[in-house]
């Protein structure tokens, strides 16, 4: 299990936590290569949809990172992701999926070091818990 | 309840005929002597075949939907909170409507009915207290409270909450010690426990989508099970499949399920995915201190925010 490297599908908001990424990034800060970004418009915007359609396409696990709260380009994006994902991280917890496969931050895009230092924990957590068991397709997709 | 069926006769004949509604939602006997069929009186003639008791499983607020008109509508307690969500949520008008409201003892149970009984049923007769089981050879009388629909007995509004009409006296609400108890049950197991269990819980299902289809939360233009492009979730019955419709029927309902019991009551194969919606009832109880339904000035949990909700979870 020592050479295991998860993927990780990362979300992260336009405005605060991509700008925080691109900082840590120019900034040299270093963390390991295991995670897929996916730049999203708003933390509000990520459905439970994607983050299922993550780990069935065999993700190891799922970040998701937005503005802080009372920061939103749109206001209040990020409150309703907080109602959202509290419910959500409840419910993935609840049918069996471990703690540590879901991740939420809230980074702003002055904040590299944090966005580093959260990566790191990410990866070296998900590291941990090894390859995925729960939520993915087995069976090739035949659309 | 069948005691209510010649008021709600009444009321229906009345405003049918006073030109107040142009059809009236209800229940007719259904072709099995356990089970109640969802019903539209067009006419006062027609509305002589209403009947209410305590196999009027389904939640008539399923077919207010976007409708035009005039309606009147028979609601028990949960149906009554739902249709609160729908009017909220903009899916009728509260001048539309004329509800009948049913204060509600519970339903039976469909399984605990046709234990009980030696023989094909023929009808079921309830006076709040006793449940008469009627059939070829045999008749049997049930305690109500030994037979009761399971989310009937953590029911914490048995009285309509919007009604313009009352077809009987209030009941007494409830008392329940522990409300979510089958929740905590299994929220104490470890997490591989969790997932054998819900996967256990989920092996039977047929994706024939009779909950989704019950459900009067479920009223998308096209549900994430239908579309293709991206396809969310595959038809067949892969377990994973099968899980992610489940899960995901159940976040749709977060903040909004009134645990009406329509979806499985309406589950050919028994499956309780109550188990399912009930977490989220709970997280929003519990986190938010919210109740689905009880008033029209509150939008559902998830559609609305308070700066300072809990966010431990979140780093």
């Amino acid at each position: 299990m020592s050479d295991f490297e998860p993927k990780i599908i990362t979300f992260l908001c336009n405005w605060c936590s991509y700008g925080a990424a691109d900082l840590a990034g120019v900034s040299r800060f270093q963390y390991p290569p295991s995670m897929r970004i996916i730049r999203v418009p708003c933390s509000g915007r990520v459905s439970p949809k994607m983050i299922l359609s993550a780990f069935r396409n065999g993700a190891d696990g799922v970040w998701v990172s937005g503005c802080h709260p009372g920061d939103c380009h749109y206001i209040s994006g990020n409150y309703y992701a907080r109602r959202k994902f509290a419910v959500l991280n409840e419910m993935f917890e609840y049918v069996g999926l471990e703690k540590d496969r879901l991740h939420f931050s809230w980074i702003s895009s002055a904040e590299g070091v944090k966005f580093a230092d959260v990566a790191k924990e990410v990866i070296d957590k998900v590291t941990k818990l090894g390859p995925a068991k729960h939520f993915i397709k087995k069976l090739p997709e035949v659309a | 309840m069948n005691y209510y069926t010649d008021k709600i006769k009444e009321i229906s004949k009345k405003i049918l005929s006073d030109g107040k509604v142009d059809t009236v939602f209800g229940f007719r006997k259904g072709s099995l002597g356990y089970m109640s069929e969802p019903f539209m009186a067009k006419t006062a003639q027609a509305a002589d075949k209403l009947v209410f008791d305590c196999n009027c499983r389904m939640n008539l607020v399923n077919y207010v939907t976007n409708r035009t008109g005039k309606i009147g509508i028979v609601v028990k307690g949960c149906d009554s909170r739902n249709l609160v969500t729908h009017i909220v949520e903009n899916k009728i008008k509260r001048d539309q409507l004329y509800i009948i409201g049913v204060p509600c003892t519970g339903l039976a149970d469909k399984d605990a009915l046709l234990e009980a009984a030696e023989g094909e049923i023929d009808s079921v007769e309830d006076d709040g207290e006793t449940v008469t089981v009627k059939g070829e050879g045999f008749e049997k009388k049930l305690s109500k409270k030994d037979i009761l629909q399971s989310n009937c007995r953590t029911c914490i509004k048995r009285n309509p909450v919007i009604y313009d009409e009352l077809v009987g006296e209030e009941v007494p609400e409830l008392e329940i010690e522990n409300r979510f108890e089958d929740v905590e049950k299994v929220e104490t197991m470890s997490s591989d426990e969790r997932w054998d269990f819900f996967n256990d819980l989920l092996s039977e299902c047929t994706r024939c989508y009779a909950c989704r289809n019950a459900c009067p939360l479920c009223y998308c233009p096209t549900c994430f099970v239908d579309e293709s492009r991206p396809q969310w979730v595959g038809k067949g019955d892969n377990e994973t499949d099968v899980m992610t419709y489940h899960y995901l029927r159940a976040f749709h309902d977060a903040g909004r399920c009134t645990d009406c019991g329509a979806c499985e009551a309406a589950c050919p194969m028994g499956i309780k995915m109550r188990y399912f919606t009930r977490k989220t009832i709970k997280d929003c109880v519990e986190k938010y201190g919210f109740e689905t339904g009880m008033n029209l000035e509150q939008r559902p949990a998830l559609d609305q925010y308070k700066v300072n909700d809990p966010d431990e979870f979140i780093k």
